[in-house]
């Protein structure tokens, strides 16, 4: 096999053990603890966060705005909706800015 | 037909469970051409990529790996960088076993395989609103998202040279957009604000200090922290975050 291969079949392997572990280590325990409940639910806006801070950072008008819009849409409506229309600002602002 | 749970047939839950794709594949379907496109790019054999797709499944660890790949970077730095992105997926594990005591253990080792970002965001959501995560249901969510994306590594690996001007279709932003909507989708949880505004402040100054990865992983332990430090004001259970 290739390197390439290997490099891909352990990463592969990691990610795994990342999906399976929280759950195995974590289940261990009776009972969780406020402030660990409280940490675990404030993950998913914490880690999506940094998805998204640092491309905003480095992003020019197009980009800035179409979060911005998305923003304001997706307060007041659904996914798909907010979704489309940041996309489309995007595309609009890269072509025409 | 034998019920399944709450009345209703497998073959029920897995269609439900299907109606929550169509959103992801659609704005994933960029980024499954794209690795495809890149991993040739940068070395990959087509076989190569969608092999990556189809075993690490994780989008933005798998465009992190390529990136190191074509520098040349050690194999075991690769391999450490990959999971320092998807070190996420221990919070999301440990998070998604708290809403499934009822799968057997085989089922919890198969379908936690397919934990991807949005599969975690629609299963909590599904237990905040009350209902239960079944099985079926998770797998008919995971099932269209994972074949899709396998197969998307195929199509832009094979034909990745004639996807013209990606840069003006706006693909490399369209991921910020949607992961900024799953954010907005958890706005009514305890201290949403404050955890949103530090991890992005701690994911910012990390990606200017030490770089790609390591923002996810320092951003996302800065919003934990601030959590875990806060005074607890419940558990943000019940809410409807529709």
């Amino acid at each position: 096999m290739t390197t390439t291969v290997w490099i891909i079949l352990a990463g592969a392997v990691l990610t795994y053990l990342s999906r399976i572990g929280g759950h195995l280590v974590l289940s261990r325990f009776e009972r969780v603890h406020p402030r660990v409940e409280a940490s675990l639910n404030a993950v998913p806006a914490a880690v999506l966060t940094t998805l998204i801070a640092p491309a905003a950072y480095h992003g020019g008008a197009a980009e800035i705005a179409a979060l911005v819009v998305a923003g304001i849409v997706g307060w007041r409506s659904g996914m798909m909706t907010m979704f489309v229309i940041g996309a489309a600002v995007l595309v609009a602002g890269r072509n025409l800015l | 037909m034998p019920t399944y749970e709450g009345g209703m047939s497998f073959a029920q839950e897995f269609a439900r469970g299907m109606r929550k794709s169509p959103p992801v594949v659609l704005s994933s379907a960029p980024f499954g051409l794209l690795f495809g496109a890149l991993a040739v790019d940068n070395g990959f054999s087509v076989g190569e990529a969608v092999l990556m797709s189809a075993t690490v499944y994780a989008g933005a660890s798998q465009m992190v790996g390529l990136d190191l790949f074509g520098q040349h970077v050690a194999p075991w730095l690769i391999a450490l960088s990959i999971f320092a992105v998807n070190f996420r997926h221990v919070l999301y594990s440990a998070a998604v076993g708290r809403r499934v005591p009822h799968w057997a253990p085989a089922q919890r080792a198969f379908g936690f395989f397919f934990l991807v970002d949005p599969q975690y965001a629609e299963a909590e959501r599904k237990a905040e609103n009350g209902e239960r995560v079944t099985f079926a249901w998770f797998m008919g969510m995971a099932t269209p998202i994972y074949v899709c994306w396998v197969t998307e590594a195929w199509i832009g690996a094979s034909f990745g040279s004639l996807i013209p001007n990606t840069y003006a279709l706006g693909l490399d932003f369209l991921l910020p957009i949607y992961f900024l909507g799953l954010v907005l989708s958890f706005r009514t949880r305890p201290l949403w604000l404050p955890i949103v505004v530090t991890s992005a402040v701690a994911s910012i100054a990390a990606y200017e200090a030490i770089g790609s990865p390591w923002h996810v992983t320092v951003g996302a332990a800065a919003g934990m922290a601030l959590a875990a430090f806060m005074p607890v004001t419940g558990n943000g259970d019940g809410e409807d975050v529709a």
